[in-house]
């Protein structure tokens, strides 16, 4: 390397700003800096959901502290939820009157509870108001059926009518507070199996019984003999509900009388029912094993149970089973068809411009937005498809609508028709990877087209069909524009699987994870407290649909590897 | 071969061919269901003759009013001798036959509709007298069939209101019936105008109700009108006359006379010809006028600042014929016309169209009735003869201009493009316009794409050109993981955590856009002023992962930043400064974080094909390049990107087309307003939300319901447009990579 050249190199490292800027560098600095965005943003959205999302379960303590304002001192109990810097511009033309200078002020949020008693959950308190902070060791909180979460102290606790414990801070008094809330807790249980299973299936013999007797008269059938049998069906099920009844009112009536005192921080005490009663705990006293413990315990709760209180507490299981349910459904719709189409297209028909043109028509249609087939599940599905088959077969039903009205097989027959082009995309390409080679063999052993097609073809190209689908699954699990037209509803009042014939009910409507986050979000009427059931939502369906797309990613490696070992 | 494995093969490849083919005729099926749904919006009107019947009437009683009951089962027919006739018009058997006025028989000289969709009628008799009847019908179904059993009311009494004081007959009727009060105008054949207002005022102790008269007088030069109309609010009074002059009276304020102002005067046509039928439209609103030479306009009053004027507002055309008849429809804004040659014409005001034309035989006729539903016409002529005709009429409000121009609604100040699909009562004007739906759409997705072209296509070409192979094979699937992410939760993050964010750190936000790319210059320079040896400890192509630091470092700085800059430069809250100073109107809710939310959405689509395509550029024709003596950036900019440039922009129109056709994100954080501006700081509605927010409450087949199908139909035709030509592009760039 000669001078020169040396010296024309250390100046293009070296020389200044200009020979920098125009050697493009700083360009790739900025394009750099577009993926560093890009991933700052996927990471930071899924880090906000898990942090909000996991959050949510924790059992934080409960803070008691003074709020002096205007020389008046007030107590007041609760969680710390959030805290935020506010201006003293912004707080004093509000006409809050400051005591600090600022210019800042950090206002908290706290949760209160007692949404009964005093109004709303959630209180905005400026930190320089707060005086006397700290966390007493006998503070509860207790979840309710209704009105929301209790922060307060236990004062006595009453079983069926008898006073059997008393006094704050007694072991004694918490202990009997947990059994009755024990007792209670099976009872509900009780009541509930009672109400939804016994009850829900008389309703539906009943509904049948109705149902015949009309079929009887449509068709013109006075045979006194059929109607008496079904009097004598409908006077069955009439005994059987009347003894249920009255169950169930000794049910009721043997938790009536177990009530607990609490004592608010404002000093009332005030008598509540333990049967609205789900849970009690003592954060401040807990252990971080028992911490977890809970939080596992609320988990739980999540996954597992109903949601209570216009959705916005309780769990989401209704919302994970629709989801799953319609998606299972979707799959045994969309594979046979998609792989057909596909098979169709790649080995049956005639390659030439009609091919192509189908070819690119399919994949333009995974482009097509999704409410365009929720508007064609709707008219085409529900009013046309549906309201044909309500009077062919459901006409003793009529005018309410079976299947002429939004529903569950008709949101799976939807989204089978949003995710066919992925199944068929993804199955063709599978198809045309497998070598020639393979099939020619297969042909010249003997083996019919179809025997190949059926022994060899379809067997190598089930991971790429698997791929398809498990995409496919994916787009249909968080898909929910479409779904609102043709069948989701905020609160279905049961599964769509049950013990009752025909035990699958793809009439029903039903609930999903995607239009729960919408409904409790945005049409809840509380929706300071629902929201972090709202991120825990979200986060459930990110954890649901990442888990798919990694099955399916990993498939389609192992897919590649197969191929590469077919064609050495 | 054994014939049953022959027969096998071919059964299998009769399934799959049947199969497949089916399917993809299914795919077909979306787009012919949605014509077959629309199609029904841009048919003209058909009307078919149903039955002719002969009624027994004689000479001296001709018919003077006709309707025809909402099931098309019934008609009344009042003659000039003050006898209601209710008749079934299949078997044309009378059902009732009464006198209206009982008492006395005082010879009937006028009757008049309260409005289009009102069974009060005005009967106005010879001694000056208003007697005001209803007819009612009621619904029973004895034996599972319907029975249909008419009466007349008369809800003010069936006593007779004096409303001509000199005791003259009346010759021209108009009134108004409200909660408020009533208002009865009246012309007497001596002449005289006559305007008695009935006010209803509650007694607080009894709680009686109390009418209280006042006669109201105008200040008008003695002439003989041809028409009397009143408002629906019971304000304006309009005069009309022969020669095509109107006048129009302020019942709520007097002038310095002590008799009622007159708001506005003029002459109805502008080459001052005769007036020769006019008609209210359905609300009250608008009236309708024909001049004896084939014009047809609408009119209706416009606030000009403090003063209100009568206002052409369109003209029909009617090809030339002079119209006898106007019909107003008792639902909708449209309208029947019948001429002196027979014809019959059908309109629609908003949806400025003429839905028919054809031939009735009318010139005999001298009553006729349209029922409530429009779906019917009732002819009757000078010998009794009554004809139904079934007229089909759908869908009359829905035209190209309705959808895309413009539109003059009443009560508007002005021409406008208005999305307003249904309100409470049944008078209502539907306001169609798409204009704000697809500027909304356009808006939203313009926001979007300015975020994510940008960060897609740079993101892409580091990642595909400069970025370190190892690195790449994480990063690409990271990017795309987004992707997956249902836009329910997009959307929800960014109505609930997003736009408030915004709001309150909104000078961080901005700070950020100007800052950002200044630390990352500003880092790149000093990166290059570093020693050589301490550079080569991070290897090429690893820009991207330095700069993270960077970027979160930015980041925090401009919202930790936030407070106290804006305490600088806004007094403390930018928000209020925006709103206040700068005169912009803010929502929280706004298209930058629609912007943003929708943004992320599309990234992955972008980012994913180009960075495809510019990966796939042949690698000797960059190696060239830099051989040749460029450096990376020249190489990148004059050979890679011309190279995959079709595949940029077929990236782009996909993204595109998903911005579009987005609609959770939309629906969630926008505050679904069909507004026409611009403004970030505000939000808008789109078509696909505007169809996931109505479809639901839609009635069938209605307007409304084809409409949404309409506005679906217009958003599939669009992306699968911008998505072909996409596909196209690729196709030809894979050809064109293949010759290389």
């Amino acid at each position: 390397m000669s001078a020169s050249e040396k010296n024309s190199l250390y100046l293009q490292k070296r020389a200044g700003m200009l020979t920098w800027i125009r050697s493009g560098e700083p360009l790739i600095w900025a394009n750099g800096a577009a993926v560093s965005i890009s991933v700052i943003a996927v990471v930071g959205l899924i880090s906000l959901l898990a942090v909000r999302g996991f959050g949510h379960f924790w059992p934080n303590n409960i803070i008691q502290s003074g709020v002096v304002y205007d020389g008046q001192e007030s107590a007041q109990l609760g969680v710390l939820v959030e805290e935020k810097q506010v201006s003293g511009e912004q707080l004093r033309s509000a006409g809050i009157t400051l005591v600090g200078a600022g210019p800042f002020f950090n206002r908290m949020l706290f949760k209160q509870g007692n949404r009964d008693f005093l109004g709303s959950d959630f209180v905005w308190v400026l930190e320089e108001q707060l005086v006397d902070t700290h966390n007493p060791e006998w503070a509860m909180v207790v979840e309710r059926l209704e009105w929301g979460n209790q922060y307060g102290f236990l004062h006595s606790v009453t079983v069926r009518g008898e006073r059997v414990a008393e006094g704050e801070g007694v072991p004694r008094t918490w202990q009997a507070f947990q059994q009755a809330i024990a007792g209670s807790v099976a009872v509900r249980e009780e009541i509930h199996r009672i109400e939804r299973k016994e009850i829900g299936s008389i309703n539906h013999g009943m509904e049948a019984v109705r149902l015949a007797e009309r079929k009887l008269e449509m068709a013109g059938d006075v045979n006194p003999g059929a109607l008496a049998e079904l009097a004598e069906q409908r006077a069955v099920l009439d005994a059987e509900y009347r003894v249920l009844q009255q169950q169930l009112a000794s049910l009721y009536d043997s938790i009536r009388d177990d009530r607990y005192e609490v004592r608010l921080v404002d000093g009332r005490i005030v008598d509540q029912a333990i049967a609205k009663v789900v849970r009690a705990t003592l954060p401040n006293q807990m252990s971080l094993l028992q911490k977890m413990g809970h939080y596992v315990a609320k988990l739980w709760e999540f996954l597992s149970t109903e949601p209570r209180e216009a959705n916005t507490e309780g769990g989401v299981f209704p919302a994970i089973f629709g989801t799953v349910m319609m998606v299972l459904l979707m799959s045994v719709m969309v594979t046979p068809f998609g792989v057909i189409a596909a098979v169709y297209l790649r080995e049956y028909a005639r390659q030439g411009l009609v091919t192509r043109t189908i070819r690119v028509a399919v994949n333009n249609l995974a482009g097509v937005p999704s409410i365009v087939y929720g508007v064609f599940g709707l008219g085409f599905f529900v009013y046309i498809v549906g309201g044909e088959l309500d009077s062919l077969f459901f006409s003793a039903a009529l005018p309410s609508p079976t299947f002429g009205t939004p529903g569950l097989m008709w949101a799976s027959l939807t989204l089978a028709l949003l995710t066919l082009p992925v199944v068929i995309v993804a199955t063709e390409e599978g198809l045309s990877r497998i070598p020639s080679a393979v099939r020619e063999g297969s042909l010249a052993l003997g083996a019919t087209r179809a025997e190949t097609l059926w022994r060899v073809v379809l067997p190598m190209a089930s991971p790429a069909i698997m791929t398809g689908l498990i995409l496919a699954v994916a787009r249909a699990a968080g898909e929910v524009a479409p779904l609102m037209l043709v069948g989701v509803v905020k609160l279905a009042p049961s599964l769509p699987v049950d013990g009752n014939y025909p035990f699958v009910h793809l009439d029903q409507k039903f609930m999903h994870l995607g239009f729960h986050i919408y409904d409790v979000g945005f049409q809840s009427p509380n929706v300071e407290a629902a929201r972090p059931l709202v991120y825990a939502t979200a986060l459930l369906l990110v954890i649901i649909i990442a888990l798919l797309n990694f099955t399916a990613v990993s498939l389609r490696n192992r897919l590649r590897e197969r191929y590469k070992s077919l064609e050495s | 071969m054994a014939p049953w494995r022959h027969f096998k093969d071919r059964a299998a490849t009769v399934v799959i061919s049947a199969g497949g083919g089916a399917v993809l005729m299914s795919i077909l099926l979306i787009f012919f269901y949605l014509v077959y749904e629309i199609l029904p919006l841009f048919s003209a009107a058909k009307i078919e003759l149903a039955t002719e019947q002969q009624l027994q009437l004689t000479a001296a009683t001709d018919a003077a009013y006709m309707y025809i009951e909402e099931q098309g089962e019934m008609s009344l027919i009042l003659d000039t001798g003050g006898h209601a006739r209710f008749s079934e018009l299949a078997s044309g058997a009378t059902v009732l036959y009464q006198p209206l006025r009982q008492q006395d028989s005082v010879a009937l000289t006028v009757v008049s509709a309260e409005a289009a969709d009102s069974r009060l009628l005005g009967l106005g008799y010879a001694d000056g007298t208003v007697l005001l009847a209803s007819h009612e019908y009621r619904l029973s179904y004895p034996d599972d069939k319907r029975l249909i059993t008419p009466r007349i009311e008369y809800p003010h009494g069936d006593d007779p209101i004096q409303v001509a004081a000199d005791g003259s007959a009346l010759a021209l009727l108009a009134l108004r019936d409200t909660d408020a009060g009533l208002v009865i105008a009246a012309q007497s054949t001596s002449g005289e105008l006559w305007v008695v207002r009935y006010t209803k005022e509650e007694n607080f102790l009894s709680g009686e109700i109390e009418l209280e008269r006042e006669e109201l007088s105008l200040n008008l030069p003695r002439k003989e009108y041809a028409a009397l109309y009143l408002g629906t609010d019971q304000r304006w009074l309009y005069l009309l006359d022969k020669a095509g002059a109107y006048q129009v009276i302020d019942l709520n304020r007097e002038d310095v006379s002590g008799a009622q102002q007159l708001a506005d005067e003029g002459r109805l046509f502008a080459d001052g010809s005769e007036l020769s039928t006019s008609s209210m439209l359905l609300g009250g609103i608008s009236l309708l006028a024909a001049s004896t030479d084939g014009e047809l306009s609408q009119y209706f009053m416009v606030r000009n600042g403090k003063e209100a004027a009568l206002n052409k507002i369109r003209s029909f055309d009617t090809g030339g014929a002079q119209l006898l008849q106007l019909l107003p429809e008792q639902r909708r804004k449209g309208f029947l016309a019948l001429d002196a040659d027979g014809q019959l014409q059908i309109f629609h005001t908003t949806g400025q169209r003429k839905l028919l034309s054809q031939s009735v035989d009318y010139r005999a006729t001298q009553v006729a009735a349209i029922a409530p539903r429009a779906d019917a016409l009732l002819l009757m002529d000078q010998n009794g003869k009554v004809s139904q005709w079934d007229i089909d009429n759908e869908h009359p409000e829905i035209s190209f201009s309705a959808l895309w121009t413009k539109i003059w609604y009443e009560s508007y100040p002005e021409p406008d493009y208005t999305w307003q699909s249904s309100a409470s009562s049944n008078d209502f004007e539907p306001k169609y316009s798409f204009a704000p739906l697809a500027f909304g759409t356009l808006k939203a997705a313009f926001y979007a794409m300015l975020i994510a072209a940008p960060l897609a296509i740079c993101g892409a070409i580091y990642t595909a050109y400069f970025m370190a192979p190892a690195l790449r094979r994480k990063i690409k699937p990271l990017i795309e993981l987004m992707e997956a992410l249902p836009t329910v939760i997009l959307g929800f993050l960014a109505g609930l955590w997003l736009a408030p964010f915004v709001e309150t750190n909104l000078t961080g936000v901005f700070s950020v856009l100007l800052l950002m790319p200044v630390g990352i210059l500003g880092f790149a320079f000093f990166w290059s002023r570093l020693p050589v040896n301490l550079r080569t400890l991070v290897p090429d192509g690893w820009h991207a992962a330095i700069l993270i630091p960077v970027v979160c470092g930015v980041t925090w700085l401009c919202f930790a930043m936030n407070d106290s800059v804006e305490l600088l430069l806004f007094g403390g809250d930018m928000r209020a400064w925006i709103t206040q100073d700068l005169g912009i109107s803010f929502d929280q809710r706004n298209a930058l974080v629609v912007g943003i939310a929708m943004g992320m959405a599309v990234i992955p689509t972008i980012f994913s094909i180009a960075e495809d395509a510019i990966f796939a550029v042949p690698k000797h024709l960059s190696y060239g390049s830099l051989a040749l003596g460029a450096t990376p950036w020249q190489t990148l900019v004059g050979v890679v990107i011309p190279t995959a440039s079709p595949g940029i922009f077929s990236g782009l129109m996909i993204g595109l087309g998903r911005a579009v056709g987005e609609t959770m994100i939309v629906l969630m954080a926008t505050g679904n307003t069909p507004i026409m501006d611009a403004n970030i700081f505000e939000g808008m509605r789109t078509l696909a939300a505007n169809i996931a927010v109505e479809v639901p409450e839609a009635e069938v087949d209605s307007s409304h319901f084809r409409i949404l199908f309409l506005a679906a139909f217009v958003l599939f035709m669009f992306t699968f447009v911008v998505n072909t030509i996409a596909e196209i592009i690729r196709q030809r760039l894979r050809v064109k990579y293949g010759s290389l």
